[in-house]
């Protein structure tokens, strides 16, 4: 059953990755000031949107684990603070190298572009804490409640472009209210991108998941052995 | 065609890294899957020297 959603959500990211370059590099119109460079943007968004639902999985797990101490919901956190860190890592260097052509700068310290870079800085300490101690149920409970408040950064750096003044377009939900993509075919291609890589998320979460689970299942099984032998020594 | 080159690497920085990121899922996986086989040897070794012990269940008392 796991192996066929699995399969199943792989050949659906492949799908809609071929329709979404096909529309990136084909059929959108380049936008009118900014030219080829503006195509960026239709990766750029789509990674942003899979890190910050990341983010939310993280702060989920989270609270389900402290309420419940049930190891799944850690394997899930851990599992979407990694996949969200790769996406949000590349939604940064995507936008940087949008921002060098368009804004002569590789970066600004820019209200959005601040507040993604703490939303970075926070999670890149929600996974060193993972990394650099033991899976004890005291390291759990720190990163679940790290995760839950490292997301509250989300709202504010959506939030950012029509809080503080910024150099950084709001083009999904313009200051004047609708949104900045005159053409249909850019909202046709953005939906796609959308769609590809929400599945390629999905994919990368659930194999990562599923990861997660096995090892832990092994730790049990590890100790199950460890008691075995234990209880065949003493009785020799 | 100005800034082709910021459009490409780009999209190439993007799609090495997510594919960087399934290898290294996968290596994960084959590691994992190693482990699972030498522990599964290690409860069978222990089945057949013992079979009451190879049962037994960790005590969650300690």
């Amino acid at each position: 059953m796991n192996s066929a959603i699995r399969n199943g959500l792989g050949y659906t990211t492949l799908a809609l990755m071929i329709a979404a370059l096909f529309m990136v590099f084909d059929y959108v119109p380049p936008e009118a000031e900014q030219g080829i460079a503006q195509l960026i943007f239709y990766f750029h968004v789509p990674l942003a949107w899979v890190a910050f639902a990341s983010f939310g999985i993280v702060a989920i797990a989270g609270i389900f684990y402290l309420w419940l101490g049930d190891q799944l919901w850690d394997d899930l956190g851990y599992a979407a603070a990694e996949t969200g860190m790769v996406f949000c890592t590349l939604m940064i260097v995507a936008g940087s190298i949008w921002a060098k052509p368009i804004w002569g700068t590789w970066w600004t310290w820019d209200s959005r572009l601040t507040t993604t870079f703490i939303l970075w800085l926070m999670y890149c300490g929600y996974l060193m804490l993972r990394a650099s101690a033991d899976d004890t149920p005291q390291v759990a409970r720190f990163a679940a409640v790290l995760g839950i408040v490292a997301v509250l950064d989300v709202p504010i750096v959506i939030a950012s472009v029509r809080l503080w003044r910024t150099i950084h377009p709001a083009v999904l939900v313009t200051k004047q209210g609708g949104h900045g993509l005159e053409d249909p075919r850019m909202v046709a291609t953005l939906m796609v991108c959308l769609a590809a890589f929400t599945a390629l998320w999905a994919w990368l979460l659930m194999l990562r998941f599923m990861q997660l689970r096995t090892r832990s299942r092994m730790g049990t099984l590890a100790v199950r052995i460890a008691f075995a032998n234990a209880a065949a020594s003493d009785s020799k | 065609m100005e800034h082709l080159g910021y459009l490409f690497a780009a999209y190439s920085i993007i799609f090495a890294v997510i594919f960087l990121y399934v290898l290294f899922i996968w290596r994960r996986q084959a590691a994992l899957d190693a482990e699972l086989r030498t522990l599964e040897a290690r409860m069978a070794a222990l089945n057949e020297s013992s079979p009451a012990a190879g049962s037994s269940e960790p005590r969650t008392d300690i």
